[in-house]
């Protein structure tokens, strides 16, 4: 049950990033091109969702369970730091040279797309070397 | 200037409230924040609640599937950077979502729902950063 809530949850999020143009790099990189011939499209993508999550993420806050019983799994971090801002920052680098984040990475691997193996094989390994860099300071 | 030819209100608010219902979906049944650096992270770092974590991926691997049976075809995807590039970046958006536990759907739609101060410092900055690299892609170096 709790599987296969989640796995429409991803179908419905992954149809999301497909007809809002957020799975198209081109796109993407139009949003990120503020100098040149600017789209700014995905900023509506930004304000349709929190729209939408705002609410529900109120309610589930006052909660203490979820619907299917589980515990609510919500970030308590509060501070700012160093490696808050410089790992944004080097995500954000990697998302303006390719126009991909994780999620629509993962929904192109989906179309059998060449270039999103290719980001996603690499980003696994970025993945994997930060729990080995973690893993060595624990 | 804007590019009109290429702006899509409709679809885009559209998708986005897709987007925003189906993290409100996930947080409220099954507890969880639709981070997906976070929920594939997880998966990388042996997280002992894989279940949950890798249906939510294979949901989004498997949607171009049913939004072609929904929709018929897919709209199109261009990928405009060399392989190499692709490479790089892919590196850089691991080791940096990771570091920064999120990235547009975790700190971008969740944290800024929740009103996250994290989550807004951590949205400026990776757009600050995707603003400056397309910058230098299309306006310096090229």
């Amino acid at each position: 049950m709790k599987t296969l809530s989640a796995l429409l949850a991803g179908l419905v999020f992954g149809l999301g990033l497909i007809l809002s143009g957020m799975a198209n790099p081109a796109k993407v990189q139009g949003f990120l091109d503020l100098a040149g011939a600017w789209d700014p499209s995905l900023a509506l993508v930004m304000a349709g969702a929190i729209g939408a999550a705002f609410l529900p993420f109120r309610l589930a806050g006052q909660r203490k369970q979820s619907w299917l019983g589980e515990p609510l799994h919500l970030p308590g971090t509060r501070e700012i730091t160093p490696r808050l801002v410089l790992g944004s920052l080097l995500f954000g680098i990697g998302w303006g040279l390719a126009g991909l984040c994780p999620g629509p990475a993962l929904v192109l691997l989906g179309t059998l797309s060449g270039p999103a193996l290719v980001f996603v094989s690499a980003m696994l390994a970025g993945m994997e070397l930060f729990r080995l860099l973690e893993h060595k300071r624990a | 200037m804007i590019d009109w030819n290429h702006f899509t209100p409709l679809a885009s608010l559209a998708g986005g409230v897709l987007i925003g219902l189906a993290a409100s979906w996930l947080v409220l049944a099954n507890g969880r924040i639709a981070g997906i650096s976070g929920l594939l992270g997880g998966l990388v770092d042996r997280a002992a609640d894989w279940r949950g974590r890798a249906a939510f991926i294979a949901g989004l691997v498997l949607a171009p599937l049913l939004y072609r049976v929904l929709a018929g075809d897919m709209p199109s995807a261009n990928v405009t950077a060399a392989w190499p590039q692709l490479a790089l970046a892919g590196l850089l958006v691991g080791v940096g979502t990771r570091y920064a536990s999120g990235c547009t759907s975790g700190h971008g739609v969740c944290g800024l729902a929740r009103l996250s101060p994290r989550s807004l410092v951590a949205t400026l900055s990776f757009m600050a950063a995707g603003f400056g690299t397309v910058y230098l892609l299309r306006h310096v170096l090229a």
